[in-house]
């Protein structure tokens, strides 16, 4: 066929050139979603609790993610900055995914557990208070937000229409009906026994120090739980991926 | 504004009229349902901002009645002059919030603390600003500008052009807003939420009905190169918009969603979907209109129609791959992280085809560089392709990511590419075209447009030198050890080493947003000027 058919006829330039630009997302991203080794098993993983979910809900809202990777590379480096690198699996239950692109600020996929409540506090509140060459702006209106638990349900609902790799739901109906309740226990660390049933090494207290439930809760209970969910000692590399 | 222009009608019947308003009165009727029953503010704000601009459509559209039809004739250049108009505002308030962000993260205390004007909701609105406004403005109007011409033919469908464009218009209002009230999908360049989604999709449909229809009906019979490369922006990021943003809303009357896929496939989706928002949005729509304006310009037919052909199919078809590039070393399994680099690596050869055969079509008029400032621009705006098309495939090089990426180089390679080649090329061909829609003959001040041309490289060299520095000197600074085997850096400590390299980004910026304003003053000159507009541009001139 001459190049002069294309030319002269508007539906086959269309169809031919729609033809070309499909080719290379199927042959990359359709094999995703069916090669096995593409999410590597490993123990521990969960999907978000309600207050984790509220919280990171509140990370992406603020953009966080311009400034903050969470995604360890397997270098030297970065392991013994950030900690062990980071597996597909720990990220399989992000809707959408927060791997970021840039580190104007530290990678954040394992700050779980490396600073108190308080430092998170006074950090978000300030960054400059306890990071005085910080460029982080101040959060500190999250203390003044009330999360309101009421339908909090709904998030786990649309979460479980999401595409899940075949796993199932990911929410029980228990879960989406003690979603009220887990988020209020999780941000009192009263009557969690439930939740920590649910969302095994779910942290349940008080992490803002104040009364109320408020956003600065939520995304501190967020920060606290990432990259603390699997358990290593029996995480075995998949030299195939 | 634009009242009379937008409601009539080329055959005016009253049927159609009133079916159209009954179609904007309802409208508007379920945007306030949806807006009352809004589960959280922002939805409420924008279901209002929808509203209201269903009733302000309406009104125009009763408006027209009994007014005598349009003459429909010739070409269709009223909403090109929009368009243009449209790409000159947003590219000024683009360039402005970019300085703003970029002295908040030279000095913190720019950060108001304020919900709506903190860092990370500035960002995504200066990105899509330049992006999808300034960008999306210059590409609308000049394609139905191009169209027209090399087709020789009026836009096809009547009025549906001005749908796509004060559609657009809200889509952008919408985004904007919704970024600042922290409406966000968390997708780079893919921010706004399901419902903005949705009305951009119905606006693109409609932008690919005016275009392919124009096309079908030309009275030219080979269809001209530019168009292909529209054609193929258009229809490319009509595919990319709707896949990259599958998601499910929590509610129908909410603003939140969440992604439709997770982890591994929803980072692939979104970098195929983002780099293709380069590829496609940000330089195949791009170098239609280099295949058209440059060859306008220079009064020389385009450099090789053999080296056009091999360029566009070689380029649509490598761009689509080089998404991975974005995840070298994640958790991204290795043999997509290859392909990425190997299909990022060969894009270079049809990137510098297109570059070559932008520039040796001045083959024989290269003297009217000398002369003509706004041909010096666009030259310049393809010298810059050619830079940041080289430095591309080498960031994809695995060995050079693991330095680069999360760096700021990253940052200056985007700003060469966005300021010096999207940036110069679209502002160039406003120059051109302004003067020319408007009746006059040529732009108001050609030194004015010379000022704008050395400030504007200026700016971008000091903004592009700033980050290489800070971003190679931070790559290095992270993975550096001391002679004990510590870690010699805290992270810090390397956020501070930037601080110089901030102020200088910022001032750059600075230089590159003065230039916009002088185009402003010299194209408002131009628009105003003493000539009157005496008939509808071009209507003799053939293609190009």
């Amino acid at each position: 066929m001459k190049h002069e058919t294309l030319e002269k006829n508007a539906t086959l330039l269309l169809i031919f050139s729609l033809l070309v630009v499909t080719i290379g997302g199927l042959v990359q991203i359709v094999p995703l979603f069916f090669l096995q080794n593409t999410i590597e098993k490993v123990e521990g993983m969960r999907p978000y609790s309600p207050l984790e979910m509220a919280g990171r809900n509140v990370y992406i809202r603020e953009g966080c993610y311009v400034c903050h990777s969470q995604m360890i590379r397997p270098f030297r480096d970065e392991v013994e900055r950030y900690g062990h690198y980071s597996l597909a699996a720990e990220s399989q239950y992000d809707h959408p995914f927060q791997w970021g692109s840039k580190r104007t600020g530290p990678d954040l996929a394992r700050v779980g557990g490396k600073y108190s409540d308080e430092w998170h506090r006074q950090h978000l509140a300030n960054p400059r208070n306890v990071v005085p060459e910080s460029i982080m702006p101040g959060y500190a209106y999250l203390s003044g937000k009330v999360i309101e638990p009421k339908g909090f349900g709904a998030n786990l609902k649309a979460m479980n229409l999401t595409v899940n790799n075949g796993n199932g739901a990911m929410y029980s109906q228990e879960a989406i009906d003690n979603a009220e309740a887990d988020l209020v226990a999780q941000a009192t660390g009263e009557n969690a026994e439930g939740l920590m049933q649910r969302y095994p090494k779910a942290v349940a207290r008080n992490f803002d120090g104040d009364g109320q439930v408020t956003e600065m809760d939520a995304v501190i209970a967020y920060l606290q739980v990432l990259g603390t969910l699997v358990d290593f000692s029996t995480f075995k590399a998949d030299m195939s991926r | 504004m634009g009242a009379d222009t937008m409601t009539h009608k080329g055959s005016p019947s009253g049927g159609g009229a009133m079916v159209m308003m009954a179609l904007w009165g309802l409208l508007a009727i379920l945007a306030i349902t949806m807006g009352a029953k809004a589960v959280d503010t922002p939805f409420a704000i924008h279901m209002f901002i929808f509203a209201l601009a269903a009733i302000l459509a309406l009104i125009f559209k009763a408006r027209s009645f009994g007014k005598p039809a349009e003459d429909t004739s010739g070409y269709m250049d009223n909403v090109v002059r929009y368009g243009a108009i449209a790409t000159v505002f947003w590219g000024v308030v683009g360039f402005l919030v970019g300085l703003v962000i970029a002295l908040q993260l030279a000095y913190p205390a720019w950060n108001p603390d304020l919900e709506w004007f903190n860092f990370g909701r500035l960002r995504p609105l200066h990105t899509s600003a330049v992006v999808f406004a300034f960008g999306g403005n210059a590409l609308l109007c000049t394609s139905f500008y191009v169209v027209q011409r090399t087709n020789r033919t009026r836009l096809a469908l009547g009025n549906l052009a001005w749908f796509v464009f004060w559609g657009y218009q809200l889509f952008i209002v919408l985004a904007a807003t919704g970024y600042l009230l922290g409406v966000t999908e968390g997708r780079e360049y893919a921010e706004p939420e399901w419902y903005v989604d949705l009305w951009l999709t119905a606006v693109w449909v409609a932008y690919f009905l005016v275009f392919f229809g124009t096309l079908l009906k030309r009275k030219e019979s080979h269809i001209y190169v530019a168009n292909w490369f529209y054609l193929s922006f258009i229809v490319t990021i009509a595919m990319l918009h709707i896949v990259n943003n599958l998601s499910i809303p929590v509610s129908f009357f909410g603003s939140k969603s969440y992604s439709l896929f997770s982890g591994v496939q929803d980072a692939l989706t979104q970098w195929w979907y983002g780099h293709n928002a380069v590829g496609f949005f940000l330089t195949a729509g791009f170098l239609g209109m280099m295949y058209f304006f440059i060859p306008k310009r220079a009064n020389r037919p385009v450099y090789s129609y053999r080296l056009s052909i091999v360029h566009f199919w070689s380029l649509i078809f490598l761009y689509i791959w080089a998404g991975p590039h974005h995840l070298h070393y994640t958790a991204l399994p290795d043999w997509a992280q290859t392909l990425g680099m190997v299909f990022s690596i060969m894009l270079w050869m049809p990137s510098w085809g297109g570059m070559i055969n932008g520039l040796m079509t001045l083959s024989g008029a290269w003297d009217k560089l000398r002369t003509d400032p706004v041909l010096r621009m666009m030259v310049i705006s393809v010298a810059f392709y050619g830079m940041s098309t080289f430095e591309g495939p080498m960031m994809s090089i695995k060995a050079v990511n693991s330095l680069s990426h999360y760096t700021d180089w990253t940052i200056g390679h985007v700003h060469s590419g966005a300021l010096g080649w999207v940036g110069m090329i679209s502002m160039g061909c406003m120059y051109h075209l302004i003067p020319r829609l408007w009746g006059k003959k040529e732009v108001y001040s050609l030194r004015l447009v010379s000022w704008h041309v050395w400030l504007a490289t200026l700016g971008i060299v000091v903004y592009a030198s700033a980050m290489w520095v800070s971003g190679i000197m931070q790559g290095l600074m992270w993975r550096e050890y001391d002679a004990n085997g510590f870690l010699a850096y805290s992270f810090v400590e390397t956020v501070e080493a930037m601080h110089p390299y901030y102020v200088i980004r910022a001032f750059g910026g600075a230089l590159f947003l003065v230039g916009g304003l002088i185009m402003v003053y010299n194209l408002y000159r131009t628009i105003k000027g003493a000539q009157p507009v005496t008939q509808p541009v071009g209507m003799v001139s053939a293609a190009a």
